[in-house]
């Protein structure tokens, strides 16, 4: 409570913010799905074919992230058992209330391009004896016979749903951009680019998941890490960080050289209340840094072990820079008061529903799915059209 | 194989060399279903289309009657509300009288009353009262030496005529009367608090008894009957005017006619129902 400061917030503010950690869990494990998009979209319509090792676990991870995308909403909402209504009586003038469509139409795109490049091998162990087949009995829908014809018609469908795919990941990160660009009553928020700092974060952020996925996992499973792969993987994390660093940026440098009447406590905001978060850990840890290391790192002249070296850190960074951007966002504009005159205090909870522990714990889900997913489905095999 | 399980055939071969029969085969009669599904459900949409526009048009012609029961014809009531801060004088009654009308939780707020303070060094303080009942007395005096001026401004739902909250609200459950009244239907409401968001007067916020978005309703539950808001009864020196800014008689209307008026924020064009007196450029 601070009414005898100088500093004045409206009073509803003084409740603290109304949307916590979970609300920057959820664009966070949102935009993580981004990465199977780029690779299926390079790999399937572009046919950039150096992705073959990781093209069927990007899509089985981008499905476990996704899986779980909604349970930070879940946990927020203050009436969790009213979620369904915004699909059964959305009101479309709310840029929230296409999410639940939008949503499910990217989920299902996943399962269904998941269940149609694994269909050989879940055929083939739907075909086994034993009570395993059982599961893949199911996971086959019934199709237990493959031709040469059906193989082909699968392919074709897969080519075309990650086509799909590319507006349909547009659609979704940008959308959950629109979500805070859409407020004029924020100026931290309120700006049309904000659909596209969060689509080229989101990238931004699934690329590096999969790199650190990929180089963890293929120590653990004792193989070598695929040079070129993880290169050009690399180059591409490189050259999105870029576009998104420079979009991130341009909005901040866009307010401040127009210096509007909100410039004062956005200025206020960025040096004081986030300095270290947006100046410290966003720009200078989470970007410039991994900026240097991912060019040394795809470079060719470079050592395959360096390059896995440098392709960890660097995408570790770029995961906490993309996490540190969506909490400046979420958690920065809402210390703003609309009063413009103080800043809302943030502290955040270890405890309770929305707390820091149950945000640990959901972010931990979809590594356990994606564990199940990988022991059920053979997610490094490489297509055998490709090797 | 017949001719109809080859693809693309089914035009050319089962339609034309079918010989009349006088039974329906079972192609036509399915098309013939199709067309008259689509016939029913587009007459079926249209006429729920329509019906709410009649019932809309209805209202409008209503009869409303105000509080002496005289009846009032020809217009549609539209409330209003002006705030004269050049009358209030920091009491918080309306804030006292408005949580024990509504049972609104200590700490949350449907209106408060602020105080700006300008001094003469050109800096300007403010401050809020949080308690009602003269709690402005509790704040540090104000030194006659070094303050140019100070005046209060009491803060409410701008019950705005274009609203962000409404139009964020993705389940519809905040809404608008047809006298203008902006209200959440707490059955409807999940609670995202997207609206505490998008509201840009920081009135909306989470009520932590029912969990669901709250904010001022113009104590509809009274003005439904004819009484003013609880705030507006109890103010003693006339801060606060409710009533129909349809009818050009009502005390509203020929104060808004009479003065100069202003509201919050209008740079956002969410035109307030909720105006002002009194404003200097420092309030927001």
């Amino acid at each position: 409570m601070m009414p005898h400061a100088a500093e004045f917030i409206f009073p509803n503010d003084m409740n603290g913010v109304a949307w916590t950690v979970m609300i920057v869990l959820y664009p966070y494990i949102t935009g993580l799905v981004a990465g199977a998009f780029v690779v299926a979209a390079l790999y399937h319509v572009f046919n950039f074919k150096v992705f073959a090792p990781v093209a069927r676990f990007a899509l089985a991870a981008s499905f476990s992230f996704a899986a779980f995308a909604t349970l930070p909403l879940l946990l927020h909402l203050h009436q969790p058992q009213r979620a369904f209504f915004i699909m059964f009586m959305p009101n479309f003038t709310s840029a929230m209330a296409g999410f639940g469509f939008i949503y499910s139409f990217y989920l299902t795109l996943l399962a269904v391009e998941i269940l149609l490049v694994f269909r050989s091998d879940i055929v083939a162990m739907a075909n086994e004896k034993g009570v395993k087949s059982l599961l893949y009995k199911a996971l086959s829908l019934g199709v237990l016979r493959e031709t040469a014809k059906s193989k082909e018609i699968d392919q074709k469908w897969i080519h075309v749903l990650s086509i799909v795919g590319i507006p349909g990941a547009c659609v979704l990160h940008g959308y959950v951009g629109f979500i805070f660009g859409g407020i004029k009553a924020n100026p931290w928020w309120s700006t049309a680019l904000m659909p596209v700092i969060f689509l080229s974060s989101a990238i931004v952020s699934g690329v590096a998941m999969l790199i650190l996925l990929y180089v963890i996992i293929s120590k653990m499973r004792r193989v070598s890490v695929d040079d070129e792969c993880l290169r050009v993987m690399m180059k591409l994390l490189w050259l999105f960080l870029i576009l998104a660093v420079t979009l991130e940026s341009l909005e901040t440098l866009n307010m401040a050289y127009e210096a509007g009447e909100e410039w004062h406590m956005i200025h206020r905001l960025i040096t004081e209340k986030l300095r270290f978060s947006f100046i410290y850990v966003q720009l200078l840890i989470g970007s410039a840094i991994p900026f240097v290391l991912l060019l040394i790192g795809w470079m060719k002249k470079i050592g395959p072990r360096t390059r896995v070296t440098l392709g960890t850190i660097s995408s570790l960074l770029v995961l906490i820079q993309v996490l540190s951007m969506r909490f400046n966002v979420v958690i920065g504009g809402q210390m703003l008061s609309k009063s413009f005159r103080g800043f809302v205090d943030y502290i955040p909870e270890w405890h309770g529903r929305e707390g820091i522990f149950v945000a640990i714990g959901v972010f931990t889900l979809p590594f356990i799915l994606l564990t199940a997913v990988s022991q059920i489905l053979p997610v490094w095999k490489v297509d055998a059209h490709d090797h | 194989m017949s001719c109809c399980d080859k693809k693309g055939a089914k035009d050319t071969c089962c339609e034309t060399k079918h010989e009349p029969t006088g039974v329906m085969d079972a192609s036509e009669s399915r098309r013939e279903f199709i067309w008259d599904a689509v016939k029913n459900f587009t007459f079926g949409a249209l006429t729920l289309t329509a019906i709410p526009i009649f019932i809309e048009k209805a209202d409008a012609e209503e009869v409303h009657t105000d509080k002496d029961g005289k009846e009032k014809t020809g217009h549609t009531v539209l409330f209003g509300y002006l705030v004269d801060t050049t009358k209030c004088i920091g009491c918080g009654g309306c804030m006292l009288a408005c949580k024990k009308e509504n049972d609104v939780p200590d700490g949350e707020f449907r209106t408060w009353v602020e105080r700006y303070v300008y001094y003469k060094d050109g800096s300007v303080r403010v401050d809020v009262n949080l308690k009602g009942s003269f709690a402005f007395t509790e704040l540090p005096p104000i030194d006659k030496e070094t303050v140019e001026k100070s005046f209060f401004v009491p803060k409410l739902c701008n019950h705005c005529t274009d609203t962000p909250c409404i139009q964020v609200c993705p389940v519809g459950a905040s809404f608008k009367t047809k006298e203008g009244v902006v209200l959440v239907d707490y059955e409807q409401c999940i609670g995202c608090a997207y609206c505490v968001q998008a509201c840009p007067f920081g009135t909306r916020f989470i009520n932590t008894k029912t969990q669901t978005a709250d904010k001022c309703t113009w104590c509809y539950h009274r003005i439904q009957h004819g009484e003013k808001p609880a705030c507006v009864d109890v103010c003693p020196t006339g801060t606060r005017t409710f009533g129909d800014i349809n009818d050009p008689e009502s005390e509203i209307s020929k104060t808004l006619a009479e003065n100069r008026i202003d509201v919050l924020k209008s740079y956002l064009g969410t035109r307030p129902k909720t105006r002002y007196i009194g404003l200097t450029a420092e309030v927001v």
